[in-house]
């Protein structure tokens, strides 16, 4: 009974972990966003403006990673099973 | 009900075991050698070889066209530490190389069917500790032993503890973002390929010919999502942790 309670609650919390993903989505796609506008005002900047963006696009990834490694560890690492 | 109970266990087995222990030394009470650094082993053989092959007998004009791929290989990260470090850092141009190379050969090598080498967490954590260690020397040379500890108390002597923690951040941050992309991606694409059998397992299109299976519904979808998850992922996640690298380094050496 207790082993159940603690696995379902590990699964609901590993999805309202990922939950966590809508802020990188977001920041992403604004940066992207940006990045385009950029381009289609000095195309010539291209190189420059992708390459900067990759770098802060996956630096904002990182926020949803921390997460995302969160549900991985609920997932298949429960570290409270064996707290029981 | 069962196929998705199934697909589960199957995926979780290979994250939960983590790499497969292939070996073990007989020493200090058994040390295990996993798949990561049996892999990673052959990498570093496999690059050496290629380096070798790759720049013996150069000319002073390219006739070769190994010659040329060295070259542009070599101008290629140059050229980068350049523009992010600046000329007096080039001496870290070799380490930059050697970065980029293992880490996008690391997480390539999935493409191959073996598990890469880059989604376990103790090779992006050594990475990011030696970036650390650089980043510390770094800090020490610019300011000497006591601007160091000085540089923690910055604004005001109270925010020292989120300093310290910001400290601690940077390589820990740096090894979950490569190892949480690669590893992200080898789990979508093992559930993805649970799906599909499992789906051609319903719709009767599953061949068994001796010790292989052949899924047809699991033909031609999983590369689509191959081409960003492995090619893409591992390309970009290796130039990203060498930039990271370069701009932490010669931020802190001001």
């Amino acid at each position: 009974m207790e082993r159940a309670i603690v696995l379902g609650c590990s699964a609901i919390g590993a999805g309202l972990a990922m939950i966590g993903g809508l802020g990188p989505g977001i920041g992403e796609g604004y940066a992207v966003g940006k990045t385009i506008e950029a381009i289609a005002r000095q195309p010539e900047a291209q190189g420059d403006c992708t390459r900067t963006m990759f770098i802060g696009v996956a630096m904002a990834e990182s926020t949803g990673i921390y997460s995302f490694v969160v549900a991985l560890l609920l997932m298949f690492a429960n570290p409270f099973i064996g707290k029981l | 009900m069962f196929c998705a109970a199934n697909v589960a266990a199957e995926a979780s087995s290979e994250i939960v075991h983590g790499p497969k222990v292939v070996f073990e030394i007989p020493l200090f009470g058994g040390i295990s050698i996993t798949e990561t650094t049996v892999i990673g082993w052959v990498l570093i053989a496999v690059i050496f070889f290629l380096c070798l092959w790759l720049t013996h007998d150069l000319k002073k004009v390219p006739e070769k066209k190994r010659q040329v791929i060295a070259e542009m290989a070599v101008e290629f990260v140059n050229n980068m530490v350049k523009t992010s470090m600046g000329e007096k850092f080039m001496g870290y141009a070799p380490y930059i190389a050697a970065l980029i190379v293992f880490s996008a050969s690391g997480s390539l090598v999935g493409l191959l069917g073996l598990r890469s080498m880059t989604a376990d967490i103790n090779v992006t954590a050594t990475w990011a500790l030696m970036t650390f260690a650089l980043i510390t020397y770094n800090k020490f040379r610019a300011n000497g032993a006591l601007g160091y500890l000085k540089s923690f108390t910055k604004p005001i002597f109270l925010l020292a503890p989120i300093n310290i923690l910001s400290e601690v951040a940077t390589p820990a941050s740096m090894a979950f973002r490569h190892f949480g992309n690669i590893a992200g991606g080898m789990v979508i694409t093992t559930l993805l390929y649970m799906a599909l059998g499992a789906l051609s397992n319903l719709l009767h299109l599953e061949f068994v010919l001796g010790p292989f299976t052949l899924d047809v519904a699991a033909v031609g979808i999983p590369a689509v999502l191959s081409v960003y998850f492995d090619l893409f992922s591992a390309c970009i996640q290796a130039y990203i942790f060498s930039t990271l690298t370069m701009v932490y380094v010669s931020s802190a050496a001001e």
